[in-house]
């Protein structure tokens, strides 16, 4: 699966992307499994509630399932128009 | 609907009259247009403003969608810019066609009440101190609870 990061989550972890071979049931399971890679992905996870994410390049939460999921992308809330 | 995801600028003018002129049996256009500010004193260096390629049009198109199922609409366009913009730069628009200016209106504040929260665009200022993300205010969070 193809994961994402945008804005200072990008510049947190130091790339615009990952690709992971995952078996996380949820999102908050992939937040978990990434936490434990290297400090700069704890440091761009360690406050969920200052984050938004997205399953597929839809809105979702932290609670969604991954099943058959292609594509996740975390990034802090948007700031649009 | 047209929905545009551009780093080039656009012509204000040539877009609200290109949107006008095609419309058919509307009695009321409303355009909004967004400005880059510089809150500072003069020291804004530029605007990065950051995109989900693929995601952005989605999310944009949803809630064109969206007002086109709420309000009696002709027609929607949105333009939004990415890329680096200085102040006073045009940084996106909307416009909204229908036969009485009420729906128009109320489709305007709509899609940019949206666009500014569920559209993934991130900007970061650049001054003379650094570059900083802009922070997203509680009250365009607050602002999508009336809808």
């Amino acid at each position: 699966m193809d994961v994402l990061y945008f804005a200072w989550v990008r510049e947190r972890i130091g790339q615009p992307k990952d690709k992971v071979e995952t078996k996380a049931a949820t999102v908050r399971d992939l937040v978990e499994e990434l936490r434990t890679r290297e400090e700069r992905y704890e440091a761009a996870f360690a406050d969920l509630d200052a984050l938004r994410v997205a399953v597929d390049q839809e809105l979702a939460d932290f609670d969604a399932p991954l099943d058959g999921a292609r594509e996740v992308a975390f990034f802090p809330p948007m700031t649009g128009g | 609907m047209d929905i545009r995801v551009q780093e080039n600028a656009f012509d204000l003018g040539a877009e609200a009259n290109a949107f006008a002129a095609r419309q058919k049996g509307v009695g009321a256009v409303v355009t909004f247009t967004g400005i880059v500010r510089d809150l500072g004193e003069g020291d804004l260096q530029a605007m990065q403003i950051e995109h989900y390629p693929g995601m952005t049009e989605k999310a944009i198109s949803k809630i064109a969608e969206e007002a086109l199922s709420r309000w009696n609409l002709g027609d929607i366009l949105v333009i939004h810019r990415h890329g680096v913009l200085r102040a006073e730069d045009l940084i996106m628009m909307v416009a909204t066609s229908s036969r009485h200016r009420v729906d128009a209106f109320q489709a305007a504040e709509f899609l940019m009440d949206y666009l500014k929260s569920r559209a993934p665009f991130w900007k970061k200022e650049v001054t003379p101190e650094g570059a900083d993300w802009v922070e997203a205010k509680d009250e365009d969070e607050d602002a999508l609870s009336r809808w």
